[in-house]
């Protein structure tokens, strides 16, 4: 039965081409040009590392005390938005994540091993071992290293894919000495292309967006022990003593932290932590910490601008638009027929039939919108990059499910507009209809 | 032109005039919204720097101990003044739209208890505040002797230059000369107020910020080395930085030129601006799309009920309206479907706007944004409907004697 209402209903869409055109293309047209701004916005705006973000936490510790929170121009007076060295390294000690490490923004100078080349600068983060399977950093070659480097200062480090390309022209590297600030370091790992986008692990620093890769991760305590200062920002409370040292004994923040945790009852009990953990190291004080999961934790540092979220509405209102033209003009179409449901009715034809043909034709519309709207944003996503800077078009990208969402969305759409007129036809005595033809 | 007629005609098509009416106050609503949204974007791509941006480029070096900045700084400025065209060279630690070095919290008095915003504090070397171009309201600018020497992290004691927005932010109304502020135990006196000078990441900052700075003058030390401002003919401009890195490169072997931010400031402010532009760009791309999609539906549906009365237009024409006659009637037909849909799309764009500041921190869409809209949309209504309506208009009255 199903093939014969299909057999109509193209036979139907096919007296009015025009209008059947006007109807897919609307469909088209909406689905591909707001899913195209959807993907393009939701790559600046979106979540880096989706499949895993809720496990993330930032922690947070108040260790300035309430007379600095005097000043605060938060509402919320929550604690400073980054640790001093002496609470990140005690918060590593006691190591009660499943996973974690605390990190700062390194700049140092890479000296190339043939001499004719001039030092280049680089960034990245100090780090713990920990950190490269917490963020899911995608390894080319050989692998991040290990516990044990950390507590040793092993003289390793973890280089991304531009400077080993621009240091040992590519290739598999593990294994070479690379020249840090004057001194050798044994590369352990060399990253894929990897830039996430913000960059979720050091927003503080980084402000969330960064336009190249990360140049190299070395172990913080290596890092700490060769002097290699930070980079990001520090944060004062008050004037710290002069050197890298002075900021080690000061209770200025420039470390980030992270910590992997599976569950609630996870963070329950390491926010239970963090409190017992605050009340001993700043008797002072009630503890006044703040455990933010990574998605919370970006939107309260402002990473992604708030009308980034409402371009994501945007796209979404045009989606609306398209729909409800494309429902109107369905209804237009469909309550012109009532006479031929009459005809139909008065033939014998039960209203579920009547129902099943005119749903099938709505379908069919919405399917081949739907289907031609997905086409086109294949081609509006693969043309962003003649627009917009290559970066942000290389974040651009298809997501199955919410494509498969768009064509359900699309074909609901169509039927629901087919409803009414079929239900206003299927329900009037067939006579009456023919008689007023 | 009666209206009544087709007020009755609309009212057997209610369904679907309704529908067209909606998407018509969704475009309106999605239109005036994003149009907002876009001009707030162009409004802060194109703010006064309030300095002389296409004469200036900043060079950046860094990769040398501290110990060693007083004989890096004296090399560099010597190497860098020897480069012809080039008119003036001057430390300075934040650069517009470049490095951030100076961004702290303030307070009005030195008891740290009135918070007065965090701002942007511009330390800069002998020749900076003259190099900048920076334009003095009123006070005076830095004289030799306000340059000191310093070793903390700013300038402990000094004689300040403050823009207009900070010092009308601080002390409203009142003449900021002689004013102080703090930040922590340093402390700073304002002598000068200067026309504008714009903070190096404009775009993390609400609008009315994005010119919180304040000059401050010093002498180079391990604090304020390294970062230099280069000024020139902008048609020497290019030329001069291919020449700067050359020199430095001469003149200091061992230091590392940070290549990404060693640029003129056209090309940080472009840098600064990229993502703004991208998206703004974009929105325009999603209000094209809108007023396509819109305009298609309107001459779908116009279309379709022109197939379908073409009996009763014959008629029509048949008992003596003329094509102008008809014409009129599809014309004033949408344009009332349109006010209809404009009337709820004002209120909705009202709405969302509610919504949007409520929940995203946006500010209010200035009122006159909705007439506006409801203009464009007319004009798109009508130049939709026109080609249905001149259809209309050419059916033939002998059309009536015809059966279906």
């Amino acid at each position: 039965m199903f093939t014969y209402y299909l057999d109509l209903a193209l036979r139907s869409l096919k007296r009015s081409p025009g209008l059947t055109a006007l109807m897919v293309l609307t469909i088209a047209f909406g689905v591909a040009a707001s899913m195209t701004a959807w993907s393009v916005f939701r790559a600046v705006s979106g979540d880096p590392i989706p499949w895993k973000s809720a496990q993330l936490y930032v922690p947070q510790i108040d260790m300035w005390g309430p007379q600095a929170q005097a000043s605060n121009p938060d509402s919320d007076k929550g604690p400073p938005d980054a640790l001093d060295y002496g609470d990140a390294v005690a918060l590593m000690r006691d190591h009660r994540a499943k996973l974690q490490s605390a990190m700062y923004q390194i700049g140092p100078a890479v000296v190339p091993a043939d001499a004719a080349k001039h030092p280049i600068q680089t960034d990245g983060h100090a780090v713990f071992s920990e950190f490269f399977p917490m963020v899911d950093a995608p390894f080319q070659y050989g692998g991040g290293w290990t516990a044990a480097d950390d507590e040793h200062r092993a003289q390793v480090v973890v280089i991304g894919s531009k400077l080993n390309t621009k240091v040992f022209d590519g290739g598999n590297s593990v294994g070479k000495m690379l020249n840090v600030d004057g001194r050798d370091y044994r590369v352990v790992g060399v990253l894929k292309e990897w830039n996430p986008q913000p960059r979720f692990f050091d927003v503080v620093n980084t402000g969330g967006f960064a336009s190249d890769g990360e140049g190299m991760f070395m172990p913080f305590t290596t890092a700490i022990a060769a002097g290699i200062s930070n980079n990001g920002n520090t944060n004062c409370n008050e004037v710290p003593e002069a050197g890298f040292e002075g900021l080690q004994r000061s209770a200025c923040i420039w470390i980030a932290y992270m910590v992997q945790l599976d569950d609630a009852a996870a963070a329950e009990k390491y926010k239970n932590y963090l409190e017992g953990f605050a009340r001993t190291r700043y008797p002072n004080w009630a503890p006044n910490v703040r455990l933010r999961n990574l998605p919370d934790w970006l939107d309260h540092e402002h990473v992604v601008p708030s009308d980034t979220k409402v371009s994501l509405l945007i796209a979404l209102g045009l989606l609306i638009v398209c729909l409800v033209n494309t429902a109107g003009l369905l209804l237009a179409k469909f309550l012109r027929r009532s006479s031929e449901i009459g005809v139909r009715r008065a033939l014998g034809a039960p209203r579920l039939a009547i129902y099943a043909q005119f749903l099938t034709e709505g379908a069919v519309i919405g399917l081949a919108g739907g289907l031609l709207g997905l086409v086109l944003t294949g081609m509006g996503v693969a043309c962003v990059g003649l627009v917009l800077p290559r970066d942000i078009a290389n974040l651009a990208h298809l997501d199955v499910s919410l494509l498969a969402t768009t064509l359900v969305v699309s074909v609901l759409a169509s039927l629901l507009a087919a409803l009414y007129p079929t239900f206003r036809a299927a329900h009037v005595v067939p006579a009456w209809q023919l008689k007023s033809n | 032109m009666q209206i009544q007629p087709i007020f009755a005609a609309l009212r057997k098509h209610k369904l679907a005039a309704m529908l067209i009416a909606l998407e018509i106050a969704f475009a309106c609503a999605v239109l005036c919204n994003a149009c907002f949204m876009i001009a707030s974007r162009l409004s802060m791509m194109g703010i006064d720097s309030g300095v002389d941006e296409s004469a200036l480029a900043t060079m950046q070096l860094t990769g040398y101990d501290a110990s060693k900045a007083a004989d890096v700084d004296a090399r560099a400025l010597t190497a860098l003044r020897a480069i012809p065209g080039v008119q003036d060279v001057a430390l300075l630690n934040s650069i517009p739209f470049g490095a951030r070095r100076g961004t702290a919290g303030i307070t009005t008095d030195a008891g740290g208890q009135h918070f007065g915003g965090v701002i942007e504090f511009y330390v800069g070397g002998p020749g900076s505040f003259e190099a900048l171009g920076l334009q003095l309201e009123s006070g005076r600018g830095p004289q030799t002797d306000d340059y000191r020497a310093f070793t903390g992290l700013m300038p402990g004691d000094a004689s300040i230059q403050i823009t207009q927005a900070l010092a009308e932010h601080l002390w409203p109304g009142a003449n900021p000369l002689g004013k102080e502020i703090w930040m922590e135990k340093f402390h700073y006196r304002v002598v000068g107020v200067i026309r504008t000078l714009v903070r190096p990441d404009p775009p993390g900052w609400p609008a009315a910020q994005r010119d919180w700075c304040v000059f401050v003058p010093a002498l180079p030390g391990p604090y304020l080395t390294g970062s230099y401002l280069l000024r020139a003919a902008p048609q020497d401009l290019p030329r001069v930085m291919r020449d700067a890195s050359v020199a430095i490169g001469k003149a200091l072997p061992d230091v590392v030129i940070d290549r990404q931010a060693s640029r003129t400031l056209g090309d940080l402010r472009d840098n600064v601006f990229r993502n703004d532009r991208a998206m703004a760009g974009l929105l325009v791309g999603v209000i094209v799309a809108l007023l396509g999609v819109t305009a298609l539906g309107i001459v779908g549906l116009a279309s379709f009920w022109v197939a379908q009365r073409r009996k009763q237009i014959g008629i029509r024409r048949a008992l003596g309206a003329t094509r102008g006659d008809i014409l009129r009637y599809f014309q004033t037909e949408n344009f009332l479907i349109v006010t209809f849909g404009a009337m709820l799309g004002v209120a909705l764009a009202i709405g969302i706007n509610l919504m949007l500041m409520r929940f995203f921190e946006m500010p209010q869409l200035p009122l006159w944004y909705l007439p506006v809209g409801v203009l464009v949309l007319w004009a798109l209504g009508q130049l939709a409907v026109l080609s249905p309506a001149l259809r209309a208009a050419k059916v033939p009255p002998v059309v009536a004697t015809r059966s279906v």
